[in-house]
C-alpha cells in the first residue's frame, strides 16, 4: 500500500505533504448523481481521508448513461448503499460516513459541521440554496456544480471569505422557471466531466497547489469544446446569513400534495365511487382517458359542485404531472376545505402501469 | 454588440449567440446600461422577464444594472441553472 499514490505523491507541487493532507481531509458530498459520483470515485482513489456522503435516492435504469458507478444489477436499489460497497472496493483506507437522507434545513447544521468542504452535487435549486446559507453559517467552502444540456458551470464559493452563490444568484428561481435535468435532458459524459473539474477544485482547497476557483464561474460548453470564465466579486450583505430559512422549497412544492399512480391506481380499485379531474385539453381527453374522469383543462379550473362527493379527496390528473400539480395548488387556494392529490406521472405513468 | 447565451436563456432565444444593433436603424432606443439592455432584450423575448435571477457579464466580468456598455463589449447571459 505504501506505493499506492506514488504518481501523484511523485508530482512536485503536490507531494508527500499533498497527500498527508488528502489524508487527513473531511469532504461531504451532498448527491450522488451525474455529479456526485465522478466527485466521489476520484477522491476516494485519490485518498481523501473521510469521505461524506449524502443521498436518499434509489438507482433509477435513466441514471445509468451518466451515473456510471451503478449497474443494472443495481436498479431499485439506494444508491448510497450501492456506491458505499463499490467506493469500499475501490479504497477499504477510506471512512466513508453514509448519511442516509435528503439534506434539509432540519439535518444540514448538524451534518456540514462535521467536514472540512462541501460538494454541492445536488440537482435542485432549494438544495443548493440551503447548501450556500449552512456553508456561510459554519464557515465551510462549498465546491459547486451545476448542468444544462451541454453546459456544465463550476464555481467554488465561500472560500476564504470569498463570494457565495448568492453574489451570483440573489433570489431562487421559482419552481418552474429553470427546467432541471429530468425535464431537460443531459448529455451523459457533461456531468462526468463537471464532477471531475469539482473533484479536482476540492483537491486544491484541501492541498493548496494551484488557484482555487473562487470568485471566477467557469462555463463549459461541450457542443463547441470551449470554456469561459466569468468573475464577480463579494457582495457583504450575502455574508450576513446567521440561520437557515425556516423553507428552501420553492411555493409550489411545497403545495401540491401528491400521490403516485401506483397508490392511486389502488385507492381506486378499492372504492366504488372516485372523484377525480383531467385538467388537458378537450382533444386530449377525447383521445384517451380514466373512465370517471371529469375533463376541466387547466384554463378553464371551475368545479361543479357534484365534484365534492362527502368530502372524499380529489384526484387531479394530467399527461406527464405538471399541469395537475399547477391545478392542484390553485385549487386548494380557491376550495381550502377540501383535499386534492396529484397523480404523479400522469397518464404517461398509467398507461406503463395498466398495460 | 454581441451577447453569448447560456442556460435556458439560449432555449428562449433559440440561438448561443445574439446580435444587438448599435445603430437605431430600427428606431428603437439602444441599450446603453445593462438595465436597458435587460429591458431592450425582455421586450423581444418576454420569457426573459420571468428569470428571478439573471447574472450579466461584460467583458468576461460580473456587471450590475447601473454598468454602461457600448459596442465593443461581449456581453453574456447567464441564468442559474440546476441540473445535477
Amino acid at each position: 500500500m505504501a506505493n499506492r499514490y506514488i504518481r501523484q505523491t511523485n508530482l512536485q507541487d503536490f507531494g508527500e505533504e499533498g497527500q498527508k493532507r488528502l489524508a487527513h481531509a473531511r469532504v461531504l458530498v451532498v448527491g450522488l448523481g451525474g455529479l456526485g459520483i465522478p466527485v466521489v470515485q476520484y477522491l476516494n482513489a485519490m485518498g481523501v481521508g473521510t469521505l461524506g456522503l449524502v443521498d436518499h435516492d434509489t438507482v433509477d435504469i435513466h441514471n445509468l448513461q451518466r451515473q456510471v458507478l451503478y449497474s443494472e444489477a443495481d436498479s431499485g436499489q439506494s444508491k448510497l448503499g450501492v456506491a458505499l460497497k463499490k467506493l469500499r472496493n475501490q479504497n477499504s483506507e477510506t471512512n466513508l460516513i453514509p448519511h442516509d437522507t435528503f439534506l434539509t434545513n432540519k439535518n444540514a447544521l448538524e451534518i456540514i459541521k462535521e467536514y472540512d468542504v462541501v460538494v454541492d452535487a445536488t440537482d435542485n435549486f432549494p438544495t443548493r440554496y440551503l447548501i450556500n446559507d449552512a456553508c456561510i453559517i459554519l464557515n465551510k467552502p462549498f465546491v459547486y456544480g451545476a448542468l444544462h444540456a451541454f453546459e456544465g458551470h463550476v464555481s467554488v464559493f465561500n472560500y476564504r471569505q470569498g463570494p457565495t452563490y448568492r453574489c451570483l444568484y440573489p433570489a431562487m428561481p421559482a419552481g418552474n422557471e429553470v427546467p432541471n435535468c429530468d425535464e431537460n435532458g443531459v448529455l451523459g459524459v457533461v456531468p462526468g466531466i463537471i464532477g471531475s473539474l469539482q473533484a479536482l477544485e476540492v483537491v486544491k482547497i484541501i492541498t493548496g497547489i494551484g488557484e482555487v476557483l473562487s470568485g471566477q464561474l467557469l462555463i463549459f460548453n461541450g457542443l463547441q469544446q470551449d470554456h469561459i470564465k466569468i468573475s464577480f466579486n463579494s457582495k457583504s450583505e450575502n455574508r450576513k446569513i446567521k440561520a437557515l430559512q425556516p423553507s428552501y422549497e420553492s411555493l409550489d412544492c411545497e403545495l401540491a400534495p401528491s400521490i403516485s399512480n401506483e397508490e392511486f391506481l389502488k385507492i381506486r380499485a378499492s372504492q366504488d365511487s372516485l372523484s377525480i379531474i383531467d385538467v388537458r385539453t378537450v382533444r386530449e381527453f377525447e383521445n384517451s382517458h380514466l373512465e370517471e374522469a371529469h375533463n376541466i383543462p387547466l384554463n378553464t379550473l371551475a368545479l361543479p359542485a357534484d365534484l365534492f362527493l362527502e368530502n372524499k379527496p380529489i384526484y387531479v390528473i394530467c399527461q406527464s404531472g405538471k399541469r395537475s400539480e399547477k391545478a392542484v395548488i390553485e385549487l386548494t387556494k380557491v376550495y381550502p376545505k377540501h383535499t386534492f392529490y396529484n397523480i404523479l406521472g400522469g397518464m404517461n405513468q398509467m398507461r406503463t402501469q395498466t398495460s | 454588440m454581441t451577447i453569448l447565451l447560456f442556460g435556458i436563456t439560449k432555449d428562449i432565444v433559440g440561438s448561443p449567440t445574439l446580435s444587438v444593433p448599435t445603430a437605431s436603424v430600427t428606431g428603437r432606443k439602444i441599450p446603453k446600461t445593462v438595465k436597458e439592455l435587460k429591458q431592450f432584450l425582455g421586450e423581444t423575448y418576454p420569457e426573459l422577464n420571468k428569470l428571478s435571477s439573471l447574472a450579466i457579464a461584460v467583458n468576461n466580468s460580473y456587471a450590475e444594472d447601473e454598468q454602461l456598455i457600448n459596442a465593443y463589449d461581449e456581453i453574456a447571459l447567464i441564468p442559474p441553472v440546476s441540473g445535477g
